[in-house]
């Protein structure tokens, strides 16, 4: 059996909230931005990570990155331990790791022209800038499918779309076997979406790439994914195969998620039909207890709010943390 | 990739830098003030040959006398030429607003990229910069030359003293915001080190607050050194300073009035030229005004 | 005789190199009661066309260069402000993408839904509490009562936009506009909005202009359908027919870019290109730089907006040839 490339057990980053008193001491609350998460992606797939906004998606990418350190657990890179590394050691590492934002406007400093921007990782990783690095900058531009005028170009110039090509070009310039794209989509308008979610598969293909995919769009999760996590309130509460988890959804989260996706065609409207959740996201400042879905569950048991549902595999391959899903399979609410 | 095969960047081809430079001069209030404050600046730095009398050469003879053909802006109480004395007190406000200045380039940089940048130097260079700022800048001013003693040099130390603190809280802001951006967090993914993410994505984007502050900051400094000749703590009479030519005209402003008034409309020139100047930088230069325009 | 009646509306703006046109000639008309849905992309007009028909844009930069908004009989676009003000509230409301910078953060909720009525009609304090505890109640407020009191920060997103909708109902307009009212808000959030809206028109019967870049949300409210491309209405038809059978290629695009919910599909059917620049607009047809069917022809003339089945209009020369066949049209 293939080991995982990106492994995390019971990875937890906790945002200390209201500051240091005057002595520098802590006090206030602690924001519950990812606990206790889970989970291993497997060389050359596609995880989907969805979930709405302050579900702990984005900290738990960066925390694959070590962008941010986690308050506890651990994270395992292709086999090696990586949650303590420090100085070269890490640096070595991010050579195979690399990260594409959303905002097309904010990824790029406005200061450097584009040769400088892909060139930046090759350069930091020993590379003389010269005709030897412009040559493969421009190589990779073509890769993304911009010409080599643009490399003395500065991003002021370029649209979102073209703008999020010049990421992706940094991001895969060093040749990294993971890729986060976080929100990677999102900013853009719907005709230039399809075309950077083409571009990604193409290049995940060609480089044979790991993705770690967060987007709140669950059909463009739904078409890259190989796999999809579900996250709400800083845990994971169900991972699967995508078709097992799109056709049968298990938590009533996620099937609260699905439903609430618009229709594609005015014959199948949802008003009136599909089951909607009532009530507003809770703060990750302060989860509910138990089960953090609890406030807004419409299956809701006395136990949801005193325990924690572990994640169990009710069906081989299909992860769940629900009171209403025994571990053994069958079961499920409908 | 045949999906790009219609797309085309914007025409623009023009350096960035170049366009700002180009907005700058067709910023009208950057255009008046840069003349205002560069005529001054012109004068002051050809003072050897523009004045043919020394500015501090008495000549009890000629106290006294009104502006006029011998004596462009006329002589004070010792005989002086007072354009001499203006031209080399120019050149004197000059020189300290820029030393002043450039203390504050260097040292306000350091000191506030360090403190919004590394969290951890943040609280402690951050409470030093409050107690500065506590005091109100002109007694902090007179309190440093008191010590020191009065001499241009201390001037320029006790303005720099004086001013690196706010200069610095404002490049701290800018640092901490810009450390949030995507493209530091891409470098950071990258392996990039503290230096270069310095270098090469905080500090270049931060100089555009900067340099507007810088500009009013030399108006400050000018104005400072003013008040502080004026009041006796800055450089020593009879250096000419447009401060100390306004202190010793002042017991005459009845008779001689034109003693304070010509020096003071030459400072005046001097702070609104900076004044619009700076407001024409921060006009092209702060992004959050150039959406509303 | 409809509620709204928007003719060949053109609206630009002046900026460093001339006067560049937003929108041009965008004409359509709404019944009461009826549910328009906008769509387009980032510079298509959507947004410009409801502020312009709400006379809310900044003069200068903005300037009507030509057409007429007429609503409820009366022209709007030869109003004065203090006219126009009479209109806005129990005539035509409109509410915004950003639910937190639309509130003001030193007033409680209360405060400004009061606000709002007040500016138009004359009721006693204790009248005026318990209209906006109703309209507080009626978007889906709990406990409406007591959370009068509340200051904007002290609610969740999805909440700020129900107080929004609060607001622009408690004078019981005729037209709302909502510019994309859910697009800040997660999907869960999202569908209960939608929800809101759909139930609001049906218990007041009043108008809703719904501009969207998602196609998904127009599927789920629109009953007619315009879309926009580069400052021009391209088609116009009821929701159906336009799912169904779009006739402008970039309508179909806009169907085929999206991936589904329910299909695997290898590749998504992309656009090539980029929404031009309104400054770099190309000529004849704004869509022909980027659709796989123009021709010489189409790159020649702006192709006007014309009537090509009952009740479907398109702007494009090719939108017959290339439509597939009706099987109406089939059939015996």
């Amino acid at each position: 059996m293939t080991e995982p490339l990106v492994e995390v057990a019971a990875l937890s980053k906790h945002f200390p909230l209201g500051g240091k008193n005057f002595f520098g001491r802590r006090h206030g609350a602690v924001l519950r931005a990812v606990d206790e998460v889970s989970l291993r992606i497997m060389p050359g797939e596609t995880l989907g990570l969805v979930g709405e906004s302050g579900c702990g998606k984005s900290t738990l990418g960066r925390l694959l990155l070590r962008l941010i350190e986690p308050t506890d657990g651990n994270l395992i890179f292709n086999g090696a331990e990586i949650t303590r590394l420090k100085g070269a050691a890490l640096r070595e590492v991010r050579r195979s790791m690399q990260i594409v934002f959303q905002d097309p406007y904010g990824a790029l400093n406005p200061r450097m022209a584009v040769e400088d921007i892909i060139a930046e990782p090759l350069i930091i990783h020993g590379a003389r800038q010269g005709p030897g690095t412009r040559k493969q900058v421009a190589s990779m531009l073509d890769r993304v499918g911009l010409p080599a005028r643009a490399l003395d170009r500065f991003p002021h110039e370029f649209s979102g779309g073209q703008r999020q090509r010049i990421g992706i070009a940094r991001a895969l310039i060093l040749s990294p076997r993971f890729v986060v794209c976080d929100e990677a989509v999102s900013a853009l308008d719907v005709s230039v979406q399809a075309q950077i979610v083409n571009l990604l598969q193409d290049l995940q293909r060609e480089m044979g790439l790991t993705y770690l995919f967060i987007a709140h769009d669950l059909s463009v999760v739904r078409h890259i994914s190989d796999r999809v996590a579900v996250m709400y309130l800083g845990k994971v509460v169900e991972v699967a195969q995508k078709h097992a988890i799109y056709a049968a959804p298990l938590h009533p989260y996620t099937q609260a998620l699905i439903a609430a996706v618009p229709a594609s065609h005015p014959a199948d409207r949802s008003r009136g039909k599909r089951v909607r959740i009532a009530g507003d996201i809770p703060s990750a400042f302060n989860p509910p207890s138990g089960c953090r879905f609890h406030t807004r569950c419409p299956y809701v048991m006395p136990v949801c709010r005193e325990v924690v549902p572990p994640l169990v595999e009710p069906v081989p391959g299909h992860h769940v943390a629900c009171h209403l899903i025994d571990a053994s399979p069958a079961g499920a609410p409908t | 990739m045949s999906e790009l095969a219609a797309e085309d960047f914007a025409p623009q081809r023009v350096h960035p830098a170049r366009a700002t430079l180009k907005r700058l001069f067709h910023h009208r209030l950057f255009v008046t003030g840069l003349a205002l404050f560069g005529v001054i600046a012109i004068i002051a730095a050809l003072a050897p040959w523009i004045t043919d009398v020394d500015p501090n050469r008495l000549s009890m003879r000629n106290k006294f006398l009104s502006p006029n053909g011998d004596w462009v802006f006329g002589t004070d109480n010792f005989g002086r030429s007072l354009w001499s004395r203006t031209v080399w007190g120019a050149q004197l406000s000059m020189i300290i607003g820029a030393s002043v200045v450039a203390l504050n380039a260097v040292f306000g940089t350091l000191i506030g990229a360090a403190a919004g940048y590394f969290r951890r130097l943040d609280n402690m260079l951050m409470r030093v910069n409050d107690a500065l700022m506590a005091f109100p800048a002109i007694l902090l001013a007179i309190a440093v030359t008191s010590v020191l003693g009065p001499s241009t040099l201390n001037v320029i130390l006790a303005l720099g003293i004086v001013y690196i603190p706010r200069t610095a809280r404002i490049v701290r802001s800018s640092v901490i915001v810009l450390r949030e951006m995507e493209y530091v967090q891409a470098a950071v993914a990258a392996g990039a080190g503290h230096w270069r993410i310095l270098r090469h994505h905080i500090l270049p984007n931060a100089m555009a607050p900067m340099i507007v502050q810088l500009s009013f900051l030399f108006a400050y400094a000018v104005l400072s050194e003013a008040t502080l000749s004026f009041l006796g703590v800055g450089a020593v009479p009879p250096t000419p300073t447009w401060g100390n030519i306004m202190a010793e005209g002042r017991d005459y402003m009845r008779d001689a009035p034109w003693i304070i008034t010509i020096p003071g409309i030459a400072l005046m020139i001097t702070v609104m030229g900076l004044n619009l100047l700076g407001d024409g930088l921060r006009d092209v230069l702060d992004p959050r005004l150039r959406i509303q325009q | 005789m409809s509620l709204l009646e928007v003719r060949g509306l053109t609206t630009g703006f002046m900026t460093g190199s001339g006067e560049i046109t937003a929108i041009e000639d965008v004409s359509f008309s709404l019944n009461a009661g009826e549910i328009l849905g906008i769509v387009g992309e980032s510079g298509s007009g959507k947004s410009v066309t409801a502020l312009s028909i709400m006379g809310l844009l900044p003069s200068p930069p903005a300037r009507l260069i030509s057409g007429e908004v007429i609503f409820e009989g009366q022209t709007l676009t030869n109003m004065s402000d203090r006219q126009m003000q009479t209109i806005r509230g129990p005539g035509i409301s409109m509410i915004f993408q950003e639910p937190m910078t639309s509130l003001n953060p030193v007033f409680s909720i209360g405060e400004q839904i009061m606000e709002t009525i007040r500016a138009h009609e004359r009721l006693s304090p204790a009248k005026l509490r318990e209209r906006a505890i109703e309209m507080l109640d009626k978007v889906g407020i709990p406990s409406a009562a007591r959370r009068m009191d509340d200051y904007p920060h002290q609610m969740s997103g999805g909440q700020r936009q129900r107080v929004m909708i609060a607001m622009a109902l408690a004078c019981r307009p005729r037209l709302l506009i909502a510019d994309e009212p859910t697009t800040a808000l997660d999907v869960t959030i999202q569908a209960q909005i939608l929800d809101l809206l759909m139930d609001l028109r049906d218990e007041f019967g009043m108008a809703i202009i719904i501009i969207t870049h998602n196609m998904g949300v127009i599927a789920e409210t629109a009953d007619r359908v315009l879309v926009m491309y580069a400052g021009r209405v391209i088609e116009e038809a009821p929701v159906a027919t336009v799912f169904d059978r779009p006739l402008h290629p970039y309508t179909r695009g806009l169907l085929e870019c999206v991936p589904s919910l329910t299909e695997d599909r290898a590749r998504l059917v992309a656009i090539p290109g980029t929404l031009p620049e309104p400054t770099r607009r190309p000529p004849g047809c704004r869509f022909s730089v980027r659709c796989s069917h123009a021709i010489p022809a189409c790159s020649a003339a702006l192709p006007p907006l014309e009537l090509l089945e009952p009740d479907h209009s398109a702007a494009c020369i090719r939108a017959l040839d290339l439509a597939p066949i009706r099987t109406a049209d089939l059939a015996p």
